[in-house]
């Protein structure tokens, strides 16, 4: 016998007895109050990123350009703004360990933890969201969601090839409990507050 | 805190420029108030005290019963580690307090992810059928084993079918329970932790001592001498920040030109086919996303039915285990990236046996948050690797033993069964009642030592008759109070050791009841 069907007529073998049906999950009220982006950014705010709101149309990268203009390579997965770094010709992942900001825009974020959502559509390369050094997110107003339930309701988790919740910049705290932002993957983690081009026009 | 407690004691040349010397290491929010996420923000430890080597887990031997009151003896005889280990886990046990109380359905949602599982792992042929179905449409390769032995071999087939020599790991206790780090160095295949605590315990060649906080035992001073011996740093600079940074330097070169990424598995989701990871320091999206070969290790036991029920366990996961509402990172591998390759390994590894096991089943249920380790006073005043065993805390006293029962015979004595740990368990597993379960087992099968035995037989008398037992009690009493300390701080007391016994009262309550209550009773 395979171990596959080994194990599965151990499963059903040692079925504890007794019926245990699927509960329903409610729908609980959410955490946060009515202004969404208020919530977002004060939960961001709490787990280490920061939120920017645009500046005016002449310039909405305004808020990060210190960040930007200190950084020599900078990699763009958004329209908005040309890095010098193009994903798309990327033959490995690991040729963006050069990078030192990273422009991505969310396909959402959650107003109860702060978390934005991307999938490798969004990226474009994974692995730049977790080599560059720093990640400036775009994100509209208009894409929180209130809680963690309402995110899971989205249809990103049964299509994308891969979709991940970041909240906050990678952090550790395995030495004595000292938090520490830069443990392995971006140090630091900025949402600009920019309605996506469609939407806005 | 005072302003001298936050001057640095000494700033080495970090590595990267921006990390130079914060003022109070640990990061501050936008209004400069100390940030609560990870397992963060608790008061650094002023280490000008003079070092004390750290004390080293349980002896293992074959799998002779384990001595955890030894190893825990030692542990007690350092103070600063045990100190710094007790408040530490104590801090974060308060914070899981706090986001629990934060949010009004919690008590709901412990009783909704109980059912769930239960639901899940007494039809999980089903659910793993489903889950295969989903990976395999989705391009994922599917393999299962049935023991440790069957995971390494198979996850070393797929590396050597690639020329693969190098492989990044982000922190799995399945892999540690399958001994796969020791099987891989004798396969010459580079196995590298990328998990801070993970990756200090690997260069210390010491297992993790907690599911979350691998390396939570150590003391910053312990973690500079590692990385001075391993990584070459200034073993005088103690700062986190540059013995983080130095780690991060030395690792990431590694990630980028490894052959291939492992990550285990915290929920498996059977409708879709999602490995979902949660970590903070984004080292599961590393192995997952940089090298072109990509493998999924997968207790079978983590499977969940559909998409939404994510939301109960993440709303749960992270809040129990470190009290911040979510990990920094909550990752959901579906398919492989273009150009390269994903594996999923189910293991069994004695799952599936432990589902016949009328009283231990529900410890399946466990989502591997620590939230009873961090509350329960045993672990926090023993650590982590004096278990001598993967699992170690409350959760551990219950699922080692079905691992192996006479190697950790012993386990689930050491418990003082005050029930806190059934109380934050997150899916309600009655972790104190199977403690107690398995020592009534364990007793039948006469696999406790004979002096144990001997007092349990007694003990048993005693309770068993209700006259004997107060007796006893007044006995005892009177004993504490007129005995000289030699006699009651002794070898054959274990109670008596590292703890000062209660003040015995002149009249206990039962002689008090009698003596007013009951006459009283009578008289009117």
């Amino acid at each position: 016998m395979s171990a596959r069907d080994a194990i599965l007529t151990r499963l059903r073998a040692n079925r504890p007895a007794g019926d245990f049906p699927l509960p329903e999950v409610p729908t609980f009220a959410p955490l946060v109050g009515d202004d969404l982006v208020a919530g977002f950014s004060e939960r961001l705010g709490r787990m280490g990123g920061r939120v920017e709101r645009a500046g005016g149309p002449a310039d909405p990268f305004a808020p990060v350009r210190p960040r930007l203009d200190r950084a020599t390579v900078i990699a763009s997965a958004v329209p908005e703004f040309s890095g010098n770094r193009d994903l798309a010709t990327v033959r490995k992942p690991a040729d963006l360990a050069d990078v030192d900001a990273a422009v991505v825009r969310a396909r959402f974020g959650v107003a109860e933890t702060g978390s934005v959502l991307f999938t490798e559509g969004d990226l474009i390369v994974n692995a730049v969201a977790y080599l560059a050094q720093h990640l400036i997110v775009l994100l509209d107003p208009a894409d929180i969601v209130v809680d963690i339930q309402a995110a899971y309701r989205r249809s990103e988790f049964g299509q994308a090839a891969y979709a991940v919740l970041h909240t906050g910049p990678s952090a550790t705290a395995d030495i004595e409990g000292v938090l520490i932002h830069g443990a392995q993957g971006v140090r630091s983690l900025t949402v600009l507050l920019l309605p996506r081009k469609e939407r806005a026009a | 805190m005072s302003a001298d407690d936050l001057t640095p004691r000494r700033t080495g040349d970090v590595l990267h420029r921006e990390v130079r010397a914060p003022s109070d290491e640990s990061e501050r929010g936008p209004g400069g108030e100390r940030l609560q996420h990870a397992e963060a923000a608790s008061k650094p430890i002023r280490a000008d005290a003079p070092r004390e080597p750290q004390p080293r887990g349980a002896r293992v031997r074959g799998n002779r019963p384990i001595d955890q009151a030894e190893a825990a003896e030692r542990f007690l005889a350092a103070p600063m580690h045990q100190k710094a280990h007790d408040e530490r886990l104590w801090d974060v046990r308060r914070k899981r307090d706090v986001a629990a109380h934060g949010i009004p359905e919690w008590e709901e949602l412990r009783e909704l992810a109980s059912r769930i599982k239960t639901h899940t792992l007494t039809h999980l042929d089903r659910y793993l059928e489903q889950f295969e179905a989903a990976a395999e449409a989705n391009g994922v390769h599917v393999h299962w084993a049935e023991d440790g032995a069957a995971h390494n071999r198979i996850v070393l087939d797929i590396l050597k079918r690639h020329g693969a020599r190098s492989l990044v790991k982000s922190k799995s206790m399945l892999t540690e329970e399958c001994g796969f780090r020791h099987f891989m160095a004798a396969h010459d295949i580079d196995v590298i932790e990328t998990d801070l605590g993970e990756r200090i315990q690997q260069l210390d060649e010491e297992e993790p001592s907690h599911v979350v906080m691998p390396a939570v035992h150590k003391t910053r001073l312990d973690v500079a001498d590692v990385f001075a011996r391993t990584l070459g740093t200034d073993p005088d600079n103690d700062d986190a920040h540059y013995l983080a940074e130095s780690q991060r330097e030395t690792t990431r070169p590694l990630i980028l030109k490894a052959d291939a990424g492992l990550t285990g598995c915290n929920f498996a989701i059977a409708e879709t086919g999602t490995v979902v990871t949660c970590t903070n320091e984004g080292n599961a999206d590393l192995s997952g996303n940089v090298p072109p070969l990509q493998i999924h290790s997968i207790g079978i036991e983590k499977l969940l039915p559909r998409v939404e029920h994510l939301g109960v366990f993440i709303r749960l996961l992270s809040r129990s285990a470190l009290g911040s509402p979510i990990t920094q990172y909550t990752s959901h591998f579906r398919k492989p990236r273009t150009g390269s390759e994903m594996h999923f390994v189910l293991v069994d590894n004695g799952r599936s046996e432990r589902l016949a096991m009328e009283e231990f089943w529900t410890s399946l249920k466990c989502i591997r948050c620590g939230a009873c380790m961090n509350t329960c006073p045993v672990y926090r005043r023993s650590g982590g690797l004096s278990y001598g065993a993967t699992y170690s805390g409350p959760i551990g006293l219950i699922i080692d033993p079905t691992f192996d029962k006479r190697k950790y015979s012993t386990l689930p004595f050491s418990s003082t069964m005050n029930g806190s740990c059934t109380n934050v368990c997150p899916v309600k597993i009655n972790i104190h009642e199977q403690i107690f379960a398995w020592r009534r087992v364990l007793a039948e099968e006469h696999r406790i030592p004979l002096l144990k035995q001997g007092m349990m037989k007694a003990a048993g008398a005693v309770l068993s008759r209700p006259a004997a037992y107060r007796a006893a009690i007044q006995t005892a009493d009177s004993a504490l109070r007129v005995l000289p300390r030699f006699a009651v701080y002794n070898p054959a007391n274990t109670w008596g050791k590292k703890r000062e016994m209660p003040h015995a009262p002149r009249q206990s309550f039962h002689a008090w009841y009698r003596q007013n209550r009951m006459k009283k009773e009578t008289d009117a």
